[in-house]
């Protein structure tokens, strides 16, 4: 990784992030004002449980909401300095169809059209994004699924005859025809069978270091974070309780829930001692949220 | 592990094949479940662990059947047990959970309440007995207030709790061995590590055997003291679990092994792994 690429400046800078959903007396605050960068050339995990608040977080970045809720958004949100935040409903969807800032999502069955090719489904961010003549669109989406490694031979055919890892592939070269600064993939590979996703995360790793595009990653799976991250953001319920660079959290973990994740990782060896551990991170989180409650009561 | 051919076992498959309309899917494999032991069963998908596992508990799809060899539990052949023989002994002595737990509660109804009827329908205990024996059941899965998890609908619990109603409603006639298909495979890995703590702690304190079959060998290895390895429907190796996590002798065992070690979290939390 060349150094000029990954000192860059913030890519993303989300700052005091909070979300909510519903009115007045029944509203509900899914993210407490999160704090969040990632560099050009630089790799960030976001880790937490189901119903943290991650996908909410991704979503927020290009304002597409929490689905069909109604979400309201407040706080900032730069992208290779544009702030976003403050765009018109018009300049946020040109924002969008630029490309700078794109997506991976989990189940690429549902992120893919069923009805296209997988070379139209490739081409349709350029056509939207207008520009290119058809020989020009042709000639990037080759280059694209050549960047990811699917065979000329797919491009004909629909997402439905692709095993899962060549699906996911295609999703990534649908992101990368539009040259992005950042990716956001959201559990891009928990989806994928070992070997999959072993070879999809190698993909990942080579476009931050042949594009220096800025990676924010998220998942559950603590193994495929340590495995690519250069910093890691813990997110638990809806607060950021944690971040430091990768070696330094799987060295030292701050908060009990960060503990409790990386303890929960299944290894080959684990064994009695670990359960044990378990079954006092988790008696430690529960007094937590009972202080908390609390001290909310109050 | 214990001889397919040993005396004593509570689970013995000897040979077994299971056809589809299309050939075979499982080819003469041969296992055996002690009591109170812990059997895992490991590969990818279509190596055939599910069909096994539905063998075991007489519920193979339509169209697929035991073809050759034989299944006993407890020292019974149940390899070619009626549709009405099945119902005495699943539940009575054969539990089973699996993947996607939400799918196998009734959405409109409170979690405690289908714990209850499995109870009086079953056991023919009375309504005041079972929700008592119901509070204590989910009580000893490591609920916290299962008074009040009891009176909860699926949708208000999560993924592991649910997995947690479930192996309830699955011990609830108290059988001896319980099988658990991918019991942990949409989960969370914190709610992963509970529910396969909880089946540790199930095999310790009730000395219930257990048969875990998963894609993943990390899993298999927090419950399990035996491992098959299974491909396409054969077993490529068995043994302790020590032995063929350490020194895996099959090149797709190695595979899977390696596939962990890659991405697994091992290395970065152990530095004599990280230089090796």
């Amino acid at each position: 990784m060349p150094e000029a690429v990954r000192s860059g400046t913030a890519l993303l800078e989300v700052r005091d992030l909070r979300v909510s959903l519903g009115r007045a007396r029944r509203k509900t605050e899914i993210l407490h004002g999160v704090d969040l960068d990632v560099a050009a050339g630089e790799i960030v995990g976001l880790i937490g449980e189901t119903g943290s608040g991650k996908t909410t977080l991704a979503r927020s970045i290009l304002g597409l909401g929490v689905r069909g809720s109604g979400a309201l958004a407040t706080g900032r949100i730069t992208v290779d300095g544009t702030d976003v935040t403050s765009l018109s409903p018009a300049r946020l969807r040109a924002f969008r169809r630029g490309g700078t800032v794109q997506y991976v999502f989990q189940d690429p069955l549902r992120s893919l059209d069923p009805d296209l090719t997988i070379a139209a489904s490739v081409a349709e961010g350029l056509r939207v994004r207008g520009g290119l003549d058809r020989a020009e669109i042709r000639e990037r989406v080759a280059e694209s699924l050549d960047l990811v490694g699917v065979a000329p031979a797919l491009a004909s055919r629909r997402p439905a005859e692709l095993s899962g890892g060549q699906r996911q592939r295609v999703a990534i070269a649908r992101a990368m025809v539009l040259e992005p600064r950042l990716l956001i993939c959201d559990e891009p590979v928990s989806a994928l069978d070992a070997a999959s996703r072993i070879q999809m995360l190698d993909l990942i790793l080579r476009l931050r270091d042949t594009r220096g595009i800025g990676v924010l990653f998220i998942s559950h799976d603590l193994g495929s974070v340590a495995g690519i991250t250069d910093r890691v953001s813990v997110l638990y319920r809806g607060d950021l309780v944690e971040q430091a660079s990768t070696v330094e959290l799987l060295a030292h973990q701050q908060h009990p829930y960060t503990r409790l994740l990386i303890g929960s990782a299944p290894t080959l060896t684990s064994g009695a001692a670990d359960r044990v551990r378990r079954s006092e991170l988790r008696a430690e989180l529960a007094a937590l949220e009972a202080a908390a409650l609390e001290s909310a009561a109050r | 592990m214990a001889e397919p051919h040993a005396s004593g076992a509570l689970v013995v498959a000897r040979d077994l094949t299971i056809s589809g309309p299309e050939g075979d899917l499982v080819h003469g494999i041969s296992f055996a479940l002690e009591r109170g032991g812990a059997l895992g069963i490991v590969g990818e998908s279509g190596s055939g662990k599910s069909l096994t596992c539905r063998s075991l508990l007489g519920i193979l799809p339509p169209g697929v059947a035991v073809t050759g060899g034989s299944i006993e539990l407890d020292e019974r052949d149940v390899t070619n047990l009626s549709y009405r023989d099945w119902q005495g002994i699943r539940g009575t002595e054969i539990g089973a959970v699996f993947q996607d737990p939400g799918s196998y509660l009734n959405p409109g109804i409170p979690v405690g309440k289908q714990l209850t009827e499995v109870l009086r329908v079953k056991l023919g205990m009375s309504r005041r007995e079972v929700s008592a024996k119901a509070i204590e059941s989910l009580g000893a899965l490591g609920l916290r207030a299962p008074e009040i998890v009891s009176l909860q609908y699926p949708h208000e619990l999560s993924g592991g709790m649910l997995q947690r109603v479930l192996i309830a409603i699955a011990l609830a006639e108290s059988p001896r061995v319980l099988i658990a298909d991918e019991p942990t495979t949409a989960l969370d890995v914190t709610v992963q590590a509970e529910v396969l703590d909880v089946l540790a702690d199930l095999r310790e304190r009730l000395d219930l055997a257990v048969i875990l079959v998963s894609h993943d060998l990390a899993v298999v290895a927090q419950v399990c003291t035996e491992i098959v390895v299974l491909k396409d429907g054969m077993i490529v190796e068995a043994g302790p679990t020590a032995r063929v996590l350490g020194d895996p002798q099959h090149e797709y065992t190695r595979l899977l092994v390696d596939n962990h070690a890659r991405y697994g979290i091992e290395r970065y939390l152990s530095p004599e792994l990280a230089d090796a």
